[in-house]
């Protein structure tokens, strides 16, 4: 049976994040934490993935206790074990050191549960919005990689291959490759499901597997943490809004606000500019 | 993320230089590579050191002569058969093998799907800090040489600047369209240096099958003039207008997040934080409100003009031409004046051809 981790965070909803006009620091206060969005996309595949080959499910989670809650959320929906990684130790991590300590729970939800052979992350957080978690993790675990992808098209236990089509800028592109392998999943992928009331139930009940720092005996101190985070954050600003000069086009009917425009336009020297005619503007 | 770590000196004069990836698809270069050429010039220049530029593919020689027209001292390119689609594998191999053996003190990469795909895998095999995404870069001068990596960050309500002091090289990810290339210069000059690809086809697990362009793909980071439609279109038919109007000055239309989330219009013609961030010449926001969300987007215009019925809609503080009106009138009368104006610049410019010859 294959065995798929799911990589989930949980994050304050920046979108409802507001800044405080005066002192112009964010007010966190009221902040509604969620699981980031594009986990539960990941999640949700390999429920589907489960339901369809028959898988076993770990989700797995770096942060402070309260992420409990999420776990539990993923529980409700399907998932069959889930464990949080805490520690004072962890806190400061960027992403270079999230990953160090989330391939090393990986490797331990191995030992505990056997073999793992898709890792599922999110293209990229609310907060940290990197999306260099799961390359990261791919890369300590030397996982194949499949990053961005809105389709999995096949998961072939017996020959331990997958297929996916990767959403890039400019089109979609198919690949194959084998396992182990990590995808970061877009919200393309699916449509994530609601729990059902034996799921919510279960999920309530359900105590996670907590993980500490004395639970890895060869962790390195200073790979973890703040102390094992190359980056640094030196400032930060609200940046101002760009203050423009707006000038009024107010002509009585949409002709001659047309025309005002463009006269406008045509005082600018932009024909020339966007090459509507070439060489100088004539126009007066 | 929080204070500095304890300060410590460290000697990094083996680490010279500022190597852009130069990203392409069936050897036709992103813009972002130049648009990172030309921004790593800048850094370059004050940091009195060279500008690097790396070429990874199949048949993408005429690439390296690009990247030197577009402002590289020196091109590493690497060039094999495995090497014609992007894999991380083999790519991330050659990247490695160039970063150990030229020792940039910086390096920076689109953050486009690839970019990103490739410097995370990277930064962590070298391990070094990577700042995703950043929207401005800076150098700091001799001693410190650092790299101030600054991007949005708290879904674009905050800017914050990041630093990676320990470790070298430096490297970033940098959002497409941010940043301006160096006019094309073919008279520049510049050392080509050929890599080995060390890597073997049945090395590499990962098979690309196939590739399908989008089609409707729209190039709105390249566009120079973009006209934008938003809830205020009331629906897709008036995407039509818009057609139009773009059409008559060659252009390409755009949309705010609430327009495409109403499925009037695909998600490749959004415009902002979620969409693209795009600098035209000429940008045309028509039935949209202006929220932060949208403008970080697109603040970069040269020019802006705004449609809306609501005077105090917040577009209005980002437009430099601000139309109080309903765009059903408006947009049409301004399709057909541009029409007009435009036949009339073509005649003027043919009388004045016949009359000075
Ligand atoms: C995390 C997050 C990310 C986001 N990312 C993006 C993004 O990338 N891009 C983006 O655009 N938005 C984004 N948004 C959404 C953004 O906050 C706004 O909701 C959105 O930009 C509003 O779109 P709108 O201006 O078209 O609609 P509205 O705010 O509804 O504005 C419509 C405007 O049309 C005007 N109007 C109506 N009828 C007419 C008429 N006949 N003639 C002239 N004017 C008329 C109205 O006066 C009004 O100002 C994001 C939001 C979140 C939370
Ligand atoms: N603390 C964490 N615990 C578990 N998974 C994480 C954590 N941080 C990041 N991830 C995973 O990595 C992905 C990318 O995160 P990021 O690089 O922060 O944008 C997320 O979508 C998650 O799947």
């Amino acid at each position: 049976m294959l065995h798929i981790v799911v990589c989930i965070k949980q994050v304050p909803d920046s979108r409802e994040i507001r800044i405080d006009p005066a002192t112009n620091t964010l007010i966190r206060q009221g902040v509604p934490s969620i699981v980031n969005f594009y986990d539960l996309h990941g999640l949700e595949e390999a429920l589907r993935i489960k339901e369809e080959t028959g898988a076993r499910v770990t989700v797995v989670t770096m942060g402070p206790p309260p992420a409990e809650k999420s776990l539990k959320i993923c529980i409700g929906l399907g998932a069959d074990e889930a464990v949080l990684v805490t520690d004072r130790g962890f806190a400061g991590a960027d992403t270079l050191a999230t990953s160090y300590v989330l391939a090393k729970t990986i490797e331990k939800v191995e030992q505990e549960w056997g073999k793992v052979d898709i890792v599922f992350c999110g293209k990229q957080t609310l907060d940290g919005d990197t999306g260099q978690v799961g390359p990261g993790i791919a890369c300590r675990l030397d996982l194949e990689q499949l990053t961005y992808v809105s389709e999995v098209k096949q998961v072939n236990a017996e020959q331990r291959t997958v297929q996916v089509g990767r959403k890039l800028e400019d089109g979609i592109e198919t690949v194959e490759t084998r396992m182990p392998v990590l995808i970061t999943a877009l919200k393309e992928l699916n449509q994530v499901r609601r729990a059902s009331l034996p799921g919510m139930i279960r999920g309530h009940r359900y105590k996670p597997t907590v993980w500490t720092t004395a639970d890895f005996p060869d962790l390195d101190r200073a790979r973890i943490g703040l102390k094992g985070s190359p980056t640094i954050v030196a400032k930060t600003w609200v940046p101002e809004a760009k203050s423009v000069n707006c000038q009024w086009i107010d002509g009585e009917d949409a002709q001659a606000q047309a025309n005002q425009l463009y006269d406008g336009l045509w005082d600018a020297d932009l024909p020339a500019r966007l090459g509507w005619v070439q060489g100088g503007a004539s126009h007066g | 993320m929080a204070e500095a770590v304890q300060e410590q000196a460290y000697d990094w004069s083996e680490y010279r230089g500022v190597l852009i990836y130069v990203e392409q698809r069936e050897g036709l270069a992103k813009p972002v590579s130049w648009q990172l050429l030309g921004q790593g010039r800048r850094l370059a220049d004050k940091l009195d050191t060279q500008l690097f530029a790396a070429v990874i593919g199949a048949q993408v020689e005429h690439l390296a002569q690009d990247a030197v027209a577009y402002g590289a001292d020196r091109v590493y390119i690497c060039e094999a058969e495995e090497l014609r689609d992007y894999r991380t594998r083999p790519y991330s191999r050659v990247m490695m093998q160039l970063i150990e053996e030229v020792k940039p003190e910086i390096v920076l990469f689109g953050a486009t799907a690839t970019g990103r795909d490739l410097a995370g895998a990277i930064a962590t095999h070298l391990p070094t800090g990577l700042t995703a995404d950043t929207t401005e870069l800076d150098v700091e001068p001799d001693p410190s040489r650092l790299l101030l990596a600054s991007r949005p960050a708290f879904s674009e309500k905050m800017m914050a600047t990041i630093l990676c002091k320990q470790y070298r090289p430096q490297m970033a990810t940098a959002r497409a369209g941010v940043f301006e290339a160096l006019p094309r210069d073919n008279q520049r000059s510049g050392e080509v240096i050929r890599l080995d690809n060390r890597m073997q086809e049945e090395d590499i697990a990962a098979k690309v099958l196939d590739f399908v362009e989008d089609q409707a793909s729209v190039n709105l980071e390249e566009a120079e003039i973009i006209v934008a439609g938003g809830r205020g279109l009331g629906g897709p038919e008036a995407f039509r207008l818009l057609g139009e109007l773009a059409a008559a000055m060659g252009g390409e239309v755009g949309a705010s997040r609430a327009a495409v989330d109403a499925g009037w219009i695909g998600h490749e013609h959004q415009v902002g934080q979620t969409g693209y961030t795009v600098r035209p010449k000429l940008y045309f926001a028509i039935g949209i409100s202006g929220a932060v969300q949208h403008t970080v987007g697109m603040s970069n215009a040269d020019c802006v003009v705004a449609i809306n019925k609501d005077k105090d809609a917040p577009i209005f503080q980002v437009a430099h031409y601000g139309i109080v009106g309903d765009l059903f009138q408006i947009v049409p009368a301004l399709t057909e004046e541009m029409k007009r104006r435009k036949a009339a610049g073509m005649q003027a410019m043919h009388e004045e051809g016949e009359v000075g010859a």
